[in-house]
């Protein structure tokens, strides 16, 4: 269970950020979408704790993030795949969280084979990397301690089709087992496939928010809806 | 796996493990060594016989690594930002002063682990070139004490800065600065007493301490390492993680 309520964050007197609310049910899967800058990592940042807010809450499974003992137990995040020691190897990497978080070192090779990265990637320098492959790496991160909530910053970005679609099924089985998913993306077909809610936001404001099938009824797809929302020409202004 | 917290134990050994997993961090560590073995060679080479003593091999190996040592307590906090694993960091730990803690413990166990080290570059040094066996035990925790305060300066200058090469060079210009100013201006000079630690830290080596050192040591001490540790915790703590 995610909850953001009346979220609010300003950086020098201007809200990135405007005032969103929205829940994430467990059993589902949120697709959280906007274009760039609209406000998306900041709201998740602040979610995982990393950023305070100006205003309004953002919860996790009742609670603020920073006040799980161990979260890796219990929500798994990756926000910035590229975020790692590029000097390091994959499993080196992977290795550091299991230690931080306790994990036992078997999970380390549980956690590659699952995530599609074999022995000589596992080797490999994170800076030899793709794209592709450190999200691999970011998602075996947040999946190390089996947790019941992913919140996932663009975790589609870099993976190469079969890969887009091995990831829509991880989630999709990941929410069926009860799971709560969060994740944003510009993959609006992607999204449009996977998602059981949508919330929609430009300059950092919720435009559009309801069940998928709601929003796409009517043979109108996602990024029709996208486009009309977020289009400069469509824009009110104040 | 549980629900509690991480240890402090185990953010130590983690934070040891990323002290030595990377190429960069295996040279810094490789480079003190064989820096304390250059020196202490050359002294057994280019010493009178009468100065080729256990304790002068000891001094002149402490040297380098009295140096470097802060260097690695910079790095070991500024690579998070320069590298970015401090997003994965802080959200596997959110309690930010708990990794930062980890980081100080990781520091004086580097400064502890390095006195060994110079013994033992010593007592090649010593047996090569035939020398005495003189030395002071007030050697052995002085340095340890004098490099846990500079590996600390340094961790608390990185927390403070959260850039390596400006924590760096502010570590290594300010206080010689200070020196430099302390020894030319008059009315600083009193000053400069109990806050140049070049000058505060100087009788850790000497046999004897008088308790007016020692106050003069904890100044410094304070100013120079306490002040920006405490003050680079809150830093951490406030600061946004992207």
């Amino acid at each position: 269970m995610i909850e953001i309520t009346h979220l609010t964050k300003k950086y020098a007197g201007r809200a990135v950020v405007d005032d969103i609310s929205f829940t994430c049910r467990p059993g589902t899967v949120t697709g959280f979408l906007g274009p760039n800058g609209s406000g998306k990592s900041t709201t998740l940042r602040i979610l995982c704790g990393l950023t305070p807010p100006s205003a309004g809450s953002a919860t996790v499974l009742g609670g603020a993030y920073r006040d799980l003992p161990n979260p890796a137990r219990r929500v798994g995040v990756l926000l910035d795949a590229s975020a790692q020691h590029g000097g390091r190897t994959g499993r080196e990497a992977l290795t550091l969280a299991c230690l931080t978080v306790g994990a036992p070192r078997g999970r380390v090779a549980e956690l590659f084979a699952q995530v599609g990265l074999d022995e000589r990637a596992a080797r490999k320098r994170v800076r030899a990397y793709s794209l592709g492959m450190r999200q691999r790496l970011g998602l075996a991160v947040a999946l190390l301690g089996e947790p019941e909530v992913l919140i996932l910053d663009e975790p589609a970005n870099g993976l190469d089709p079969e890969g887009i679609a091995w990831m829509r099924t991880l989630l999709r089985s990941f929410a069926d087992r009860g799971g709560t998913v969060l994740l944003s993306s510009h993959l609006l077909g992607e999204v449009q496939a996977v998602a059981d809610q949508i919330v929609l936001i430009h300059h950092g404001r919720v435009v559009e928010q309801g069940r998928t099938a709601d929003l796409v009824a009517g043979g109108r797809s996602l990024e029709d809806l996208f486009l009309t929302h977020t289009a400069s020409g469509t824009e009110t202004t104040p | 796996m549980t629900e509690t917290t991480p240890s402090l134990g185990r953010l130590t050994v983690v934070e040891l493990r990323k002290l030595v997993d990377t190429r960069s961090g295996r040279w810094l560590l490789i480079t003190i060594a064989v820096l304390a073995a250059v020196v202490a060679t050359l002294q057994a080479i280019f010493s009178e016989p009468g100065d080729r003593t256990f304790a002068n091999f000891y001094l002149v190996s402490v040297f380098p690594v009295a140096l470097l040592l802060p260097v690695l307590g910079i790095l070991l906090v500024t690579s998070e930002w320069s590298q970015r694993t401090a997003l994965t960091t802080f959200t596997l730990v959110p309690k930010r002063h708990r990794v930062a803690a980890a980081k100080v413990t990781v520091a004086v166990i580097a400064s502890v682990v390095a006195v060994p080290a110079s013994l033992a570059v010593a007592t090649v040094a010593t047996a090569a070139s035939s020398g005495e066996w003189t030395f002071h035990a007030q050697l052995l925790w002085g340095a340890a004490l004098a490099h846990a305060i500079g590996v600390l300066m340094g961790v608390g200058f990185g927390m403070l800065l959260l850039n390596s090469p400006l924590a760096i060079v502010v570590y290594l210009i300010l206080p010689t600065l200070w020196t430099i100013l302390g020894a030319t201006i008059r009315s600083l000079n009193t000053v400069a007493q109990w806050l140049d630690t070049t000058i505060t830290t100087a009788p850790l080596f000497e046999p004897e301490m008088t308790g007016g050192q020692w106050a003069r040591l904890g100044v410094s001490v304070a100013v120079w390492a306490l002040l920006p540790l405490v003050a680079g915790m809150i830093r951490i703590n406030m600061r946004e993680v992207a």
